[in-house]
Order: structure tokens, then C-alpha cells, then sequence
């Protein structure tokens, strides 16, 4: 299972991802279990809005940052996402 | 407070505690089935009142405040309370993630929309078997066909859907055919929790209990089954800790992460708590989340390592297993502060086989007794 390109990326709906302030921390929350994410996971998992594909997701998130050369870390983090299913294509 | 422990100032508790996760809200144990392996405590029928809307409203307001996130609605039968929608609204609104634990009985279509519309997140619905037949005999009401119906409308309105299996003697032999159930229905969890022995199911022990070869052969058939519908369907294997040498990490520690409201209001820190002698449980209707979950002698009695008794005080597996659980120990040895004896280093671990042989030589004998239902009258004459 890997990111295609050619498509837009969107987050489960059958997941939530919410900020906890008594944790200070995103997380995702599904049936019987919580993810808690660090800050550049839920940045990635944020630009997955059903609106972006991958290369979209990795400019805006460089320009965001002022930073270059992300495409391997966010494709990796974004392939592990798919496989669990915090995030779908279609 | 009463019971707290007056040795021991509130800040100095206060240190190395982390706030609860989980929150369980067992709403009523008022419920139509009568499953002989309900993890409500044997004498529930004595506790008759329950809380009000507005105390469980206050209830979910400061759990979440103090961190809990993970709500689950149970019972008895959550459904059978007239005010759920309402607190279904109050949870969601203070950012809960909730989960209506229920038997699908009383669920209907306009039922399951009104609970989405207020913010529920996912419905685990529980099936006793894969056949009508056992199912019905098991749950002690005729409720197969509507449970599927229910699983068919949880997944149509776009909830996630878990459907929970509890496995014991009677339905093990149908493993095969409740994986298939389960797909065939679309679920996205099954739950398959080989049933722990508290409660009503201790009561039921020599007719629940499977033989090792069954718990093996019904694992290797799920295992199989896990990998062929991996990325689909997720499979939670609760295991059978009768047949392990290590016991489970109860609760993950004690106050640590779980916090129980029994329907009376009794905070517990892990729901079959009521059973242990000498906690003096508090209550929400006296005291704080913040005062019960810090404070109380209840949460704090087995906090940390200090309690514990050899083998546990000098075993280096005590962090990853902190002993085991509590109610097992008091259950099946008659101390709480004992070793988990389903640990083989425990002094008291041949219990546990006599259990086991107890069990094998109930299903092998003519005339095996019945099983025990859960329901008032029972309930009544148990206790």
C-alpha cells in the first residue's frame, strides 16, 4: 500500500485528530485507542483535507515552514498513516 | 475525605499521579439480556439508585478537564436511559471521544441518528454467537436477528463499527463462523475477548472455562483470519490470561489511566473493583473527579509498588506487569495484595490449573449444572 500521487489525500473519517490541552498535543482518537503525534506529524496529517495530493502537501508544508527537501520524511510519515488509516485516497 | 490516607499529605500524592484517559460511564445496570459472564458485580440488584443527568453531566465536565478523552457508555444496557442523547451532546461538546457500549436491544433506526446528530463517535454492538440459536440462549432474550439489523444501521450511518464476541466454552467451537460473521456484517473492529473470570462469569467458571487445545485452536483460526483481512477489518484479541504464566498489566496500573463511574456514582478504578474489601469507594455525589482520582484512599491503595508482596516487591518484571490484577488475586487466593496467580513465580499459581481441571472435569460429567443468568433474582439469591 502506497501514496498515489495522482490523487487528493483526506483524513478518515472514521478517525478524529483533536488538540489536547492537558496533554499539550495532537492526537488521534479511534474506537478503543489514541495516537498522540508530534508537532510534525499533525502539521502533515492537517494538510490532508481532500483538497491536496502529495506534491501540494509537501510545497505547502516547505513554504510553510521555510524549509526545502521534506519529500522523503513526509512521504514515509504519509505511508504509515495510509496503512493504518488515519488518512484515505479515492 | 473519608478513607483517605491521612499518613500521607494531598501534595505528596499529587506527585508522579498522571491524569485518567478513559473514562467509563456505566450509565444503569438495568438490562433486557442476561449474559452468564456479565462483568457487573453479582449484587448489582441491591444498587438501585442511579445518577441523575446532572450529575453525570458534572462528572463528564471534570474528567475531561482533568484529561480523559476515551468515553465509553455502558451499563446494564445504556440505551435503557431516556437522557443519553443529552449526555451524548454534553460529551461531545466537551471534546469527548464516546462510544455507546451496548447489546443493540432498543436501538433503532431513528435511534441511531438522533445519537449521531448529538455526537457520538462509534457503536460497539455485542453478539453472544454466530447462530441464532446460541446466541438467544446465551444473551437469555431472542435478540440475533435484531442485533445484525443493528450492525447493518451502525455501519449505513457512517459510524465506525465494532462488533465485540465474548469467548467461552459455549461458542468457542464457532470461531470460524463468527470471523465470517463479522466480515460479512462490515465490521471495522471485532473484538473477540476470551472471558475474564470476574463476576458473573466466576460464578460460571467450570461451564465458561475452554480447554488450552480449545483457546489454541480458536487463536491459530483468528491469527490466520487477522492477516487475511489486515488493512480492513482490525481484530483486538483480548487473551486468556488463565492459560499464560505471566498476568495481564491490569488496568495498566492502577490509577493510573482508567476511571470507572459505577450507576450509583461510585468512582472505581477499574470496574470490578467493587468486589475488593476495605477500599471505601467514594462517590461523585461527595467529592471532586480531581479529589477522588488524587486524593482518595481508593485510587491511591495500589498506586506504585509500595503495597506489594513477594514474589512481586523484588521481580524485575513488576514495571511491565505491575503484579497483575487486583481483583484476581482477592478472587482467587482470598488476598488482594497477592501476586496475580496466574504468574507462574506466585506461590498460588496451582490454582489456576485446579481451575482449569474444575472446568474440564464440569464439561466431561452427565449432569453438568446450569448456567448461572444474570438478572435481578439471581442477583437477589447470590448475594
Amino acid at each position: 500500500m502506497s501514496i498515489n500521487p495522482d490523487q487528493t489525500i483526506k483524513f478518515s473519517p472514521m478517525h478524529r485528530l483533536q488538540w489536547e490541552e492537558v496533554q499539550q498535543k495532537d492526537v488521534i482518537l479511534y474506537p478503543e485507542g489514541m495516537v498522540e503525534l508530534n508537532q510534525s506529524s499533525a502539521e502533515i496529517l492537517k494538510m490532508c483535507d481532500g483538497t491536496r495530493k502529495l506534491d501540494q502537501i509537501i510545497a505547502d508544508l516547505e513554504q510553510k515552514f521555510a524549509m526545502t527537501g521534506l519529500v522523503n520524511d513526509i512521504t514515509a510519515f504519509l505511508e504509515v498513516a495510509l496503512k493504518n488509516g488515519w488518512i484515505q485516497q479515492n | 475525605m473519608a478513607g483517605s490516607n491521612k499518613t500521607n499529605p494531598t501534595t505528596a500524592l499529587r506527585t508522579g499521579i498522571t491524569p485518567p484517559r478513559w473514562l467509563l460511564a456505566e450509565l444503569t445496570y438495568a438490562c433486557p439480556l442476561q449474559c452468564p459472564y456479565c462483568s457487573n458485580p453479582i449484587d448489582y440488584a441491591k444498587y438501585q439508585s442511579e445518577l441523575d443527568t446532572e450529575d453525570w453531566k458534572r462528572v463528564l465536565t471534570q474528567a475531561r478537564k482533568m484529561g480523559a478523552v476515551q468515553l465509553g457508555f455502558s451499563g446494564g444496557e445504556p440505551l435503557t436511559r431516556k437522557d443519553l442523547p443529552e449526555l451524548v451532546k454534553h460529551a461531545r461538546g466537551l471534546g469527548y471521544y464516546s462510544n455507546l457500549i451496548t447489546s443493540g436491544y432498543g436501538l433503532t433506526e431513528e435511534k441511531i441518528i438522533q445519537l449521531k446528530e448529538a455526537g457520538l463517535d462509534h457503536i460497539q454492538v455485542s453478539i453472544q454467537a454466530s447462530s441464532q440459536e446460541l446466541n438467544d440462549h446465551i444473551a437469555g432474550t431472542e435478540s440475533f436477528q435484531h442485533k445484525k439489523e443493528v450492525a447493518h444501521l451502525v455501519k449505513k450511518h457512517g459510524y465506525p463499527m465494532v462488533l465485540c464476541v465474548v469467548i467461552h466454552r459455549e461458542n468457542i467451537h464457532q470461531m470460524p463462523q463468527i470471523l465470517e460473521m463479522a466480515e460479512e456484517l462490515g465490521a471495522d473492529y471485532l473484538e473477540l475477548a476470551n472471558t475474564q473470570y470476574y463476576g458473573w462469569a466466576h460464578a460460571n467458571r467450570d461451564l465458561l472455562l475452554p480447554t488450552k487445545e480449545q483457546f489454541e485452536q480458536a487463536e491459530q483460526i483468528a491469527q490466520a483470519f487477522k492477516e487475511k483481512v489486515a488493512g480492513k477489518m482490525k481484530i483486538y484479541y483480548v487473551v486468556p490470561d488463565f492459560h499464560e504464566d505471566r498476568p495481564k498489566a491490569c488496568m495498566n496500573g492502577w490509577g493510573t489511566t482508567f476511571l470507572t463511574i459505577a450507576p450509583d456514582g461510585v468512582a472505581l478504578p477499574c470496574h470490578s473493583a467493587r468486589e475488593l474489601p476495605g477500599l471505601d469507594c467514594p462517590n461523585v455525589k461527595d467529592y471532586s473527579i480531581e479529589q477522588i482520582w488524587n486524593e482518595s484512599k481508593a485510587f491511591n491503595f495500589f498506586r506504585g509498588y509500595e503495597w506489594m508482596k513477594e514474589p512481586c516487591s523484588s521481580c524485575d518484571e513488576k514495571e511491565k506487569d505491575f503484579g497483575g490484577c487486583r481483583c484476581q488475586a482477592y478472587l482467587l487466593t482470598g488476598d488482594m495484595y497477592a501476586a496475580d496467580p496466574v504468574c507462574s513465580k506466585s506461590p498460588n499459581h496451582p490454582v489456576i490449573q485446579e481451575a482449569i481441571d474444575s472446568a474440564r472435569a464440569s464439561a466431561l460429567s452427565d449432569n453438568e449444572k446450569p448456567l448461572i443468568f444474570r438478572n435481578s433474582k439471581n442477583s437477589r439469591l447470590l448475594s
